[in-house]
């Protein structure tokens, strides 16, 4: 129990720290290594939270897919530092205002809420294999996954007709 | 109890380490050699018995050279990148299992790091996706034009051949009901392998090609060929920054070698492994020297093919050859289950 916890304030630690990292940076690409940072530390907290499918598919997918082409795209551009000037002058005041509401709701969830939480979901051993999320996603969830896909079908061919250079 | 397993793992990633660490300095040998043979050489033969001492000679070489780290180089991705590229080489092969469980000390040790891990097969392909990023990272810290073409190349190419190898693994997962390594292995045994390669018609050329792609070597070595990129995401490199780049080559090599032998070629099975556990690593090793050599002979044969080719084979021809793959496999498996 206590090394678990250890380990997880370590590691969340380690995910603030990259997260703070990847928005005060100047340099694209460097703010780009923090994220992947921030996606592998998400990796390691959902294998302590015993869903092995979930960790592996977060780092195949975010940091080893998307983030390859964010790389991919910032050294190509050769953007590389962001210039000094705000672009956006409004946006600082109003994000630290939205911060504030939020940070405002969380305190009052828990120091103040008069309810009780609603618990939390007695979970079998083995939830998080990938079994048990393949037969909840082709049984349960069939219809939301389906549509999904026809989603990113559709983003696909659209992405693909968009580029696409028309010969004369 | 727990104390003893802590060691055993330790003991086992040590034991990998160290065969990668030091496969990585014999291959380079034997890839002289057999280079040398194919072009009618003897190959390095000065430094001890049959040039035996020839990797240690050359590692001794590189760790005396010179470092330079170019001066508008961003120095901290610079020194990073070697680093990233070695690792996921080395950690890649940790759910490759070496054998059956065997009892060692009174003690049930089951040959391998994590062979049964349940996401095994995903956990390949998850590293395999990182890995391109050390390659991607040389090349644009250098700030070198060639480097940094060589590292968009790898990065485009590594993608695109990401999708055919990832595809290739599926088929084994439907025979094998499971995406662990072992499961595979066994099933292989309980079916047989002209079955398991009758069900699954194209996967081991699909993933040899892809992998070959996917360590970028000849003749899909584009990130570093020589006559228009000088040395591609390496040139500024010297010294032991280079030799971990070449380290992380040949260790990729060795790791490919070894996926390839569990999930097409039977892995550590062979005569009387059932009786005899032990003999279930020899044969892995076997095997990846012989697919080694069919990489080394690769290199030997084939010119190094155009960079829109590589592209367009990969995507036009590759990736769909292996969705046909995938869907072969799923007709015949619901026909004959």
């Amino acid at each position: 129990m206590t090394l678990n916890l250890l380990l997880f304030l370590i590691l969340a630690a380690v995910a603030i720290a990259s997260a703070l990292g990847m928005l005060l940076s100047r340099h694209a690409l460097y703010s780009a290594l923090y994220l992947i940072l921030n996606f592998g530390t998400v990796a390691v907290f959902y294998l302590i939270l015993h869903a092995p499918f979930i960790a592996i598919a977060q780092v195949t997918v975010y940091a080893g897919a998307i983030m390859v082409l964010f790389l991919f795209v910032i050294m190509l551009l050769g953007a590389g530092q962001l210039p000094p000037t705000k672009v956006l002058p409004w946006q600082r005041p109003v994000a630290i205002f939205l911060a504030a509401i939020l940070l405002a709701e969380a305190v009052y969830l828990i120091f103040f809420r008069t309810s009780e939480l609603p618990g939390a979901t007695t979970l079998t051993p083995g939830f998080g294999d990938p079994e048990a999320v393949g037969k909840l996603l082709f049984n349960q969830y069939m219809l939301p996954f389906e549509v999904t896909s026809i989603l990113l079908l559709a983003a696909m061919i659209g992405a693909i007709v968009l580029t696409k250079v028309e010969k004369k | 109890m727990q104390l003893g397993l802590f060691l055993q793992w330790i003991i086992k990633s040590g034991i990998l380490l160290a065969i990668m660490t030091g496969g990585f300095a014999y291959v380079t040998l034997y890839e002289r050699k057999v280079l040398a043979r194919i072009q009618v050489r003897i190959g390095p033969n000065r430094a001890g018995p049959l040039g035996i001492l020839q990797p240690i000679a050359d590692g001794i070489k590189l760790i005396f050279k010179e470092e330079l780290i170019p001066a508008r180089a961003d120095k901290f991705i610079f020194i990073l990148a070697p680093i990233i590229t070695v690792f996921p080489a080395l950690v890649i092969t940790a759910v490759v299992p070496w054998g059956e469980t065997m009892t060692l000390f009174g003690q049930q040790v089951p040959l391998g790091i994590a062979p049964d891990l349940n996401v095994g097969a995903l956990y390949v392909m998850a590293i395999a996706s990182i890995s391109v990023y050390g390659i991607t990272l040389a090349g644009w810290s250098s700030n070198n034009k060639y480097a940094t073409l060589g590292g968009l190349r790898a990065s485009a190419q590594m993608i695109s051949y990401e999708l055919a190898l990832g595809l290739s693994f599926v088929p084994s997962i439907m025979l094998a009901k499971s995406m662990s390594l072992m499961d595979h292995v066994q099933m292989q045994a309980q079916m047989g392998m002209l079955k398991w390669w009758l069900y699954q018609p194209l996967g081991p050329a699909i993933f040899l090609i892809a992998s070959i792609a996917e360590v970028n070597r000849a003749p899909f070595d584009m990130p570093e060929a020589e006559q228009e990129l000088t040395a591609g995401y390496h040139t500024e490199y010297s010294g032991m920054k280079f030799a971990l780049f070449f380290m992380a080559e040949y260790i990729k090599m060795i790791a490919v070698s070894m996926i390839a032998a569990t999930l097409f070629f039977g892995g550590y099975l062979g005569p009387f492994v059932d009786r005899l556990p032990w003999l279930g690593p020899i044969y892995l090793f076997g095997k990846v020297i012989i697919l080694l050599f069919g990489m080394i002979w690769l290199r030997a044969t084939l010119p190094r093919i155009r960079y829109d080719r590589l592209m367009s084979f990969g995507w036009k021809i590759l990736l769909p050859a292996s969705l046909l793959n995938v869907f072969i496999t799923a007709v015949l498996v619901v026909i004959f289950g």
